[in-house]
């Protein structure tokens, strides 16, 4: 458990956020349903590298290159949504279901989904419907296996657009969340 | 890490706010401010900000009144002001008071009841010139019109230049503009303390928002709320000790009440929905908040300590971003109206709502200290500016830097001298 805890400060550190990130570890946890057809978790027994070690390094090079290899359905990582809506729409579930996979195959990794929203109306309002967004991306994350404790859901509602216009399909892009790993923050 | 890229600035950023005014107010008072004698070694002249101040307002109208010679101890021929038609009359002085210090001193007159209202000495250093004629204006506005005026005040706003965002604060005149932070990444929400010598806001520098407390004295700021999530919509009680927040530690976002210090933390709003944007009323014992727990986002208020929200706003489908008067009887929010995004005054005795700004973008209505006046974000020419309304909408305001967005304002309070 203290190499867990370890691990998990290490990641957080890695992850960039300094004071009250996602850092709970990856707690022991048999989930039951999502048996984990390989990785790290069997029967609620796990075994991890030490932080540092080269077997680590390993391991996280290795999932860096899957997350970012453009062949690799993981390296796509925006959900985009409806206006006003926070439901997931079916065309998004294989994207959402191989990260569950990837997750819950991955119980070290941690996941930060960023939600955002278009440019009209309140700021603060925005970002509530940001955090929405970002919130339903986690449900459903969890639903398919990932362990909610890997992920944080926060908001950055109107403030970062991808596109800056004035027009239907630029809002849409901007309706979204992004799913972002450690070694992105 | 990325803290390292953010910079504390002090001192005169090089944008500075310009000021249209539009519209005029109904009864406007006439009002001659002669040039006082000894002000011309002075830069800004301390008469010309009185005039610039005054008639800013809406609520005067300057005479010109060329060169005089009175001050402070002159006799007035109150005859020849009225065949003039001023209403009332400032007359003063700036003499020598000490290295690097000078008194102004004036007095001011009701001219067709020929009579005194009184008058003021101040003491100032050359660099307190502008300070010097607020605070002229202020006096000679509260005695011709019964109330506080705002021109020692300041405003709080985010500029946005390039990739670069800036918390800067301004005069209610939109000089002497300040950086108190400037951050590669987004800032909202500021919002002063009740004394005004600290603003809240929220900060993205950490891939996420954040509420930070930032003291304007000192430049030190603290994470007051940073929870895993989000955090934001900071609010002062008027007594400066809590902070209402919007946090998503508990999933969804949600009303919090905490210390100013982040200690405390208990959760106000218990719903499925979005609780945002909670704003005290001026006894410190309710919030005023946007919902969307009836299917579109409207105004509610609930007590401090919890309880059940009631509703405020039914009007149309999207009302937004409520800021009450200083003395409660007014609530300012933004509201939708076939598309365009405006901002509507709330009589809360009443029920009955004015709209007082054209849209299309406004955004993020904040009242000044007196009530009078309020200010905005708006857009026009696909920047963002600020604009400032009279409470009835008679008299606008317009403040812009060129080349940058302006946005978020929130008007400062009272300064105690």
């Amino acid at each position: 458990m203290k190499l867990l805890i370890a691990l998990a400060a290490a990641l957080a550190v890695l992850a960039g956020c300094s004071s009250a990130p996602v850092t709970e570890g990856a707690p022991v946890e048999d989930r039951g349903a999502a048996a984990a057809p390989e990785g790290a978790t069997t029967g609620g027994v796990s075994t991890t590298p030490l932080p540092g070690s080269d077997l680590e390094r390993q391991r996280l090079e290795a999932d860096r290159k899957l997350l970012t290899d453009p062949a690799s359905p993981l390296s796509k990582r925006s959900v985009f949504f409806d206006f006003d809506s926070d439901r997931i729409r079916d065309e998004f579930r294989p994207l959402v279901e191989a990260h569950a996979k990837f997750l819950r195959e991955r119980p070290y990794q941690k996941m930060l989904i960023q939600g955002n929203a278009d440019d009209r109306g309140s700021r603060e309002y925005n970002l509530a419907l940001g955090q929405r967004r970002a919130d339903a991306l986690k449900r459903a994350l969890a639903l398919l296996g990932a362990n909610e404790k890997q992920i944080e859901s926060a908001s950055l509602g109107e403030e970062k657009p991808r596109c800056t216009e004035q027009t239907e399909s630029c809002w849409a892009q901007n309706r979204r969340a992004d799913m972002l790993y450690g070694f992105e923050l | 890490m990325l803290m390292a890229a953010l910079l504390l600035a002090a001192g005169a950023a090089r944008a500075q706010l310009t000021v249209e005014i539009s519209g005029t107010g109904g009864n406007q008072i006439p009002i001659a401010i002669a040039p006082f004698p000894g002000e011309s070694g002075l830069q800004p002249q301390i008469t010309d900000i009185v005039e610039a101040d005054l008639n800013r307002s809406g609520r005067f109208r300057t005479l010109y009144t060329g060169p005089q010679n009175l001050n402070e101890t002159s006799a007035i021929d109150f005859g020849a002001w009225r065949s003039r038609n001023a209403d009332a009359l400032v007359a003063g002085g700036v003499y020598p008071a000490g290295p690097g210090r000078y008194e102004a001193r004036f007095r001011l007159h009701d001219v067709p009841k020929q009579t005194q209202l009184g008058g003021l000495a101040l003491t100032l250093t050359p660099q307190q010139a502008r300070a010097t004629g607020h605070r002229i204006a202020d006096y000679v506005y509260e005695k011709l019109t019964g109330e506080r005026g705002v021109f020692s005040t300041r405003i709080a706003y985010i500029v946005k230049q390039g990739p670069r965002y800036q918390l800067q604060i301004a005069d209610s005149d939109g000089a002497n503009p300040q950086t108190a932070l400037a951050s590669p990444e987004p800032i909202i929400s500021p919002a002063w303390s009740p004394d005004g010598s600290r603003l809240a806001y929220v900060s993205f520098e950490n891939k996420r928002p954040v509420v930070y407390v930032h003291s304007l004295a000192t430049g030190q700021r603290q994470a007051v709320a940073n929870f895993p999530g989000s955090n934001s919509a900071p609010a002062w009680s008027p007594d400066g000790r809590l902070l209402a927040v919007v946090l998503s530690r508990e999933g969804g976002s949600q009303l919090f009440v905490m210390n100013a210090d982040g200690s405390g933390v208990r959760r106000v709003t218990s719903s499925a929905a979005i609780d945002t944007e909670p704003t005290f009323s001026a006894d410190g014992q309710t919030l005023y908040f946007t919902s969307d727990r009836g299917g579109s986002p409207q105004i509610y208020r609930v007590p401090v300590g919890g309880g059940t929200p009631q509703r405020v706003t039914f009007d149309g489908s999207y009302n937004v971003s409520p800021h009450l008067s200083p003395d409660g009887k007014l609530l300012a929010h933004i509201t939708r109206q076939n598309g365009a995004f405006r901002v509507a005054v709330r009589d809360l005795a009443t029920g009955q709502t004015q709209l007082v700004s054209d849209g299309p973008r406004d955004e993020s209505p904040s009242f000044a200290p007196n009530g009078r006046m309020i200010v905005f974000a708006s857009e026009v020419g696909g920047r963002g500016i600020l604009q400032a309304t009279s409470s009835d909408g008679r008299i606008r305001q317009r403040l812009t830097i060129p080349a940058a967005d302006v946005r978020e304002p929130a008007w400062g309070p009272f300064l105690n001298q």
